[in-house]
């Protein structure tokens, strides 16, 4: 009888066990594992100061990377995102520079607003060439990265916008720097973004649609599911992303070049794939993708505090790690 | 007195040729390829190319200069075959990428063009590539740094940010390494930044970090060093005493120019040298000057005296 009781109680745990998505645990995993590499590499590494650094400039290519978990999981993909990053960072710098408006409170909260339509605007436009244009979305992407670049180094003439009004930078400023209640305002910034993320992903019909659309399109369309409308807002809901980074990219430096967002499409999409979320769509993992884009972070971090890694390797061990974050999952995932 | 007579109507008639050669104002057209404004420094190629393009010819009435830009070696090559169409006197090329082009400007030399190459030089770099070179100094760059920093804290602890994995920077760190021989300066740690303000903002953050004390960074380019001064200004850190950077960009040149205590100096490498190279080259067919050969602009130490001839403030860069 107890025997009986005692089987039936390891049941019940296995169970538990097996409901937990190992998938969805696998990238935390490997990041508890890299922090504890890092600490075995440098004791400074551990101090909170240090985290929350890497956390706090992780929130550019997080937040991007949270838009990006939207249009692989439809399966879609932007290329365009670093470029628009540059873009738009561009236009908001101009437009505070051009001083419409003279009060600097409502200039700020002006050239917010125009961000987030800017971003909006870019993100429709990449929807309706890949929805409407029918072109692939990796063709349509590189075109419109092509030209958010050309018109960036246009605008800035290939030098560097600033922005000029010292009274808005110092204003602006703490949206970068700031804290509050002791936290980054960046690190806010990313949970707030990904829990209104998760939420639309996990909890409402669009969410659900989008998985279903990137598992087998025909299928969800056959189900009334118009598939070009939930593929469209998708890149829609990656450009307001891109919006949010540069919300917190411009009061950093103050300032976009050229070079401003350089490869972040590369590492967007890296941090996606490495939370989880599978490139060919179907399945979507917003924490997962924050985790990844941190676990990406630092690498880096972590490289350049070890004592013992030539500078010419860093490239290599990056990569060989990433590879083996993604093995770590995989081995995990094979057990459940 | 014949022989008299001779020489004077001789001298006459030069002198008249002289008048009326200078009136029929003569004709030069110089064609200038650059590349497309990149990044910060090549954007200020392109602003003194036509700076000086402008100034040039309101100087000399019958001179033409047409400025290209093109943003890689292929499209330059075809951009240097366009200008040859055009009939140029002579070519003044910044190359994209120097050895691939080397055919395209033999070519138009074989003609007889006048070709001035600027910065940067394929591995055959003789007469028979171009007639003059003019070149940054990317080795004095490192080592003007280094000696300002042995000079002024010759006990420095010193971090180096370092640009990309390509030759101009290890030359530059060689050129550093020996500024610095023979004193006490400390380097603590290189690490690429990329010539990036975003690459240099994260290395700088994990420097400080990773070092309870730092002195001095070098960080050899203005574009990062905006990075730097943003990631030491966040930590709050107050044992930096100053940091070192390099080419002359407006911004830096301005704090350098104002007396930002962390910015004392700037070592220049400047985009201003293709005007050099165009003043030379027109002052080859007008002042007809011998000119051919190699100069190598100096990395000079741009300090709170003499930063105002090395400011523009109109430059994007």
């Amino acid at each position: 009888m107890s025997v009986n009781q005692e089987s039936s109680q390891q049941a019940i745990r296995r169970r538990r066990w097996r409901d937990i998505d190992l998938r969805a645990v696998a990238p935390f995993v490997a990041l508890a594992l890299l922090l504890l590499v890092g600490a075995l590499v440098n004791p400074n590494f551990i101090s909170i100061n240090n985290l929350a650094n890497v956390a706090t400039r992780s929130a550019f290519i997080a937040i991007i990377a949270v838009g990006a978990t939207f249009v692989i999981s439809s399966g879609d993909l932007d290329l365009s995102v670093g470029a628009m990053v540059a873009f738009i960072a561009s236009l908001m710098i101009l437009f505070m520079n051009s001083g419409v408006i003279a009060d600097p409170v409502l200039m700020l909260l002006a050239a917010i607003l125009f961000t987030i339509v800017a971003g909006a605007l870019c993100g429709l436009t990449n929807g309706l060439i890949t929805t409407v244009g029918k072109i692939e979305p990796f063709i349509a992407t590189l075109g419109t990265m092509g030209i958010y670049r050309g018109l960036t180094t246009w605008l800035s003439q290939g030098g560097a916008i600033t922005l000029k009004e010292p009274q808005l930078q110092e204003m602006y400023r703490p949206a970068y720097f700031g804290t509050i209640l002791g936290v980054p305002v960046p690190i806010v910034v990313i949970l707030a973004v990904t829990a209104v993320a998760a939420f639309i992903l996990y909890r409402t019909r669009y969410g659900r649609h989008v998985v279903a659309v990137g598992s087998n399109r025909d299928v969800a369309r056959y189900s009334g599911i118009s598939v070009n409308r939930v593929r469209t807002v998708a890149f829609v809901i990656q450009g307001l992303c891109v919006a949010a980074a540069v919300l917190l990219y411009v009061p950093r430096l103050g300032s976009t070049s050229a070079t401003t967002g350089i490869l972040w499409e590369l590492q967007a999409i890296t941090a996606v794939v490495v939370g989880g979320t599978a490139l060919k769509g179907g399945a979507g993992r917003v924490w997962g993708t924050i985790c990844g884009a941190f676990i990406l972070e630092l690498v880096g971090n972590i490289m350049l505090l070890s004592n013992f890694i030539s500078e010419y390797l860093i490239g290599a061990i990056q990569g060989a790690i990433i590879i083996i974050a993604m093995l770590v999952q995989r081995s995990l995932v094979r057990k459940s | 007195m014949r022989k008299k007579l001779f020489g004077l109507t001789l001298a006459a008639m030069t002198a008249l040729a002289g008048v009326t050669h200078a009136q029929e104002e003569k004709k030069v057209t110089v064609g200038v390829s650059i590349p497309a404004a990149d990044h910060g420094w090549t954007a200020g190629v392109v602003f003194h190319a036509e700076r000086v393009a402008k100034l040039l010819m309101e100087r000399n009435p019958g001179l033409n200069v047409i400025v290209k830009t093109s943003p890689d070696p292929a499209s330059q090559a075809n951009a240097v075959q366009d200008l040859e169409t055009q009939g140029i006197d002579a070519l003044v090329i910044l190359p994209t990428d120097p050895d691939p082009l080397v055919n395209a400007i033999k070519e138009v030399r074989g003609k007889g063009t006048f070709v001035a190459l600027v910065d940067r030089a394929p591995s055959v770099n003789d007469n028979s590539v171009r007639d003059l070179y003019v070149a940054g100094n990317n080795p004095a760059l490192g080592q003007v740094a280094g000696e300002y920093i042995k000079a002024t804290t010759p006990e420095a602890e010193v971090v180096v940010i370092r640009g990309l994995p390509i030759p101009i920077d290890q030359q530059r760190q060689d050129g550093f390494d020996k500024g610095i021989e023979g004193s006490n300066v400390k380097v603590l740690d290189r690490q690429y930044g990329n010539w990036n303000r975003d690459d240099a903002f994260k290395v700088m953050q994990d420097y400080l970090t990773k070092y309870p004390k730092i002195d001095v960074v070098w960080c050899q380019d203005d574009d990062m060093a905006v990075g730097v001064l943003q990631a030491i200004e966040q930590a709050k850190r107050t044992d930096i005493q100053y940091i070192v950077a390099g080419a002359g960009s407006k911004e830096m040149i301005k704090k350098v120019m104002d007396g930002d205590k962390m910015v004392p100096v700037d070592v220049l490498y400047p985009p201003a040298m293709i005007g050099t190279a165009l003043e030379m080259t027109v002052a080859n067919f007008y002042g007809q000057v011998p000119v051919r050969g190699v100069y190598t602009i100096d990395a000079t130490l741009v300090t709170k005296d003499n930063a105002k001839d090395f400011y523009f403030p109109d430059s994007p860069f």
